[in-house]
């Protein structure tokens, strides 16, 4: 958005004592703007080209009528979408409660790791230890473990539910991740700011909350959100515990004829929830100032 | 040309058929399996079906495909290739109907998904307890049924469920299922439970919740149920058999890629064990079916 004070050469009223661009000024320009149609023109001649030929590629190959058939059946996309959707609504639910407890839980263990003296030693090493153990193991085998393992030791009182250790097993994953991402927001910010929130009389607690980690969040927001992102498509790994998510749900409606279409039905659904996330991600890291090293 | 590039097939035909069969005869006495002792003979398989005119994935050697871990009863200790287990079983009297050597057959890892997808496949049948239903012939080709099955209900002493006799008691038990099995569209077409059935990747994981007590009870074809109360489960009961879901018999077919050449030959050889009886001399030997009271 530079603001060309030429353009006003061209206005009515013939404000011809105002200064004019040398002829050999205007040439540049005329040659620049020539050059610049040339290349949008050559971009989109190439851009056409390569998408036409991959797509005449891609249709006119032997076995484009089965892919078509077998993933893009429009009917039977629309025959499975109330049930996939209906999974969709499990992983909703499981991420949003899941999301609030791992940003508890991934914050207070960064919190933990980043406090000094000697007589936080017990903290310090129980965040590393639980990074350590949870970033390490497969959510796999930490989902089987709690989804399958706890229910077997027939204790009284714990909860049986599939969703319950499959949401347990979910937060302490993603809590070893998000721990990690929030404790590298923390250190990132100057010791400077530290120190002027000490020097104003803040105590540890009030610089913590007020000074460092508002500045923290603000920064690792784009790795928190690769993180939900995640945690998003991840919360269908519950599946394996017996209940149904979206793509447990595209697998049973694959299952009745083996056309493989619900599977897209589930992607296309978990991009429409993912699209408008990264937007407002990125909106609201705008309103709190954060303009990236991008701009000046 | 093409006509004598035919002859050219027909007679080179003729010739392996007949070595096929001297292979057969010389190598039966080498394995162990009481299948293969049936020996191919040549003039068994019509030119149609001779094995240098079938189009076969590797030429000259029949290709079987099945899943792994490949369970037993169908299989036994996880190895395809010894033969014995109802459908290693049933796929070597399959091979040797057609004209195949036992040294000529091989067997490939084929997880259940490549098995339905189109595209170039690596194996020429492929035997993974597939129910045979209308809907799944527009994606697959199917071969003759070579196994009659039924889905029974199993649970352990003392259930909710234990020693009901009409599918409608059946209606208040959580019950779980294979994903992507017809013992899952059971569950949901003919008991029509009022709480929503668990789905586990493998029977293996419902074992495992049956014994939590986390469901009431699995749904599973006949042989595969009495594996799991006799096996698998300290307590486990069989409730019983349920009624043939719409008066159809269901089926296990081998798989085929649509439109295979080997179908109606592979079909052939299914018809001809299912008529000199081996078919059902291999389910004595390998499964147990009796004994499941029939629910009403």
């Amino acid at each position: 958005m530079a603001n060309p004070p030429d353009e006003r050469v061209d206005a009515p009223g013939g404000l011809t004592d105002r200064w004019v661009p040398s002829a050999l000024e205007q040439e540049r320009r005329a040659y620049r703007r020539s050059r610049t149609v040339r290349s949008a023109a050559i971009a989109s001649i190439s851009t056409i080209l390569v998408v036409g030929a991959l797509g005449w590629v891609l249709t006119h190959s032997s076995g484009w009528p089965r892919v078509q058939e077998t993933f893009f059946d429009w009917d039977k996309a629309v025959a499975s979408f109330p049930a996939v959707l209906n999974g969709l609504w499990l992983n909703i639910r499981v991420l949003l409660v899941c999301s609030v407890l791992i940003a508890v839980l991934g914050l207070t263990i960064a919190v933990m790791r980043t406090l000094r003296g000697p007589v936080f030693f017990p903290l310090r090493l129980f965040g590393a230890a639980f990074t350590d153990l949870f970033r390490g193991l497969p959510l796999l085998l930490v989902l089987l473990l709690l989804g399958f393992g706890v229910p077997a030791l027939g204790l009284d009182g714990l909860p049986q539910e599939a969703v319950f250790w499959g949401c347990a097993a979910l937060v302490l994953s993603y809590s070893a991740y998000v721990a990690e991402v929030f404790r590298a927001g923390i250190e990132s910010v100057h010791p400077s700011q530290r120190a002027a929130a000490r020097s104003l009389g803040l105590t540890h607690t009030q610089s913590l909350r007020f000074v460092i980690v508002p500045q923290a969040v603000r920064r690792v927001l784009p790795p928190l959100l690769n993180d939900f992102v995640s945690l998003q498509k991840d919360s269908g790994l519950i599946a394996v515990l017996g209940v149904v998510d979206a793509i447990r749900a595209a697998q049973i409606e694959t299952a009745r004829d083996f056309n493989f279409t619900p599977y897209v039905v589930a992607g296309v659904l978990f991009v429409c929830l993912t699209v408008p996330m990264a937007r407002f991600t990125d909106w609201v890291a705008r309103r709190q100032g954060f303009q990236g090293s991008g701009l000046v | 040309m093409l006509r004598s590039r035919m002859l050219a097939v027909s007679g080179s035909a003729l010739l392996l058929a007949g070595l096929a069969a001297c292979g057969g005869s010389t190598s039966t006495g080498s394995t162990t399996s009481a299948v293969a002792t049936k020996a191919p003979s040549a003039s068994a398989t019509t030119d149609a079906c001779a094995i240098a005119s079938l189009p076969l994935t590797t030429a000259g050697k029949f290709t079987i495909g099945t899943d792994d871990p490949a369970y037993e009863p169908w299989f036994k200790d996880g190895k395809p290739a010894n033969g014995q287990g109802y459908e290693a079983a049933v796929a070597a009297a399959v091979a040797a109907k057609m004209g195949f050597a036992a040294a000529d057959v091989q067997w490939v890892v084929v997880p259940f998904t490549n098995a339905i997808t189109p595209g170039k496949k690596n194996f020429d049948v492929d035997i993974n307890q597939v129910s045979i239903s209308e809907e799944r012939r527009k994606a697959v080709d199917f071969s003759s049924g070579y196994y009659d099955v039924a889905q029974a209900v199993i649970t352990y002493k003392g259930s909710p469920i234990d020693g009901k006799t009409a599918v409608a008691d059946l209606a208040g038990a959580k019950l779980g299922a294979q994903v992507g099995t017809t013992s899952y569209k059971a569950i949901t077409d003919q008991i029509k439970p009022t709480a929503a059935p668990a789905v586990f990747d493998t029977n293996d994981l419902a074992v495992q919740a049956l014994k939590n007590k986390q469901i009431d009870g699995i749904v599973a074809d006949v042989p595969t149920a009495f594996y799991m109360t006799a096996a698998q489960l300290d307590n486990g009961v069989i409730v019983g058999q349920l009624p043939a879901a719409g008066g159809a018999q269901e089926q296990f077919g081998l798989v085929l890629t649509k439109g295979s050449g080997l179908t109606a030959c592979v079909s052939k050889a299914v018809d001809a064990l299912r008529a000199d009886g081996t078919l059902a001399k291999l389910a004595t030997q390998w499964l147990t079916n009796a004994g499941a009271p029939a629910l009403k």
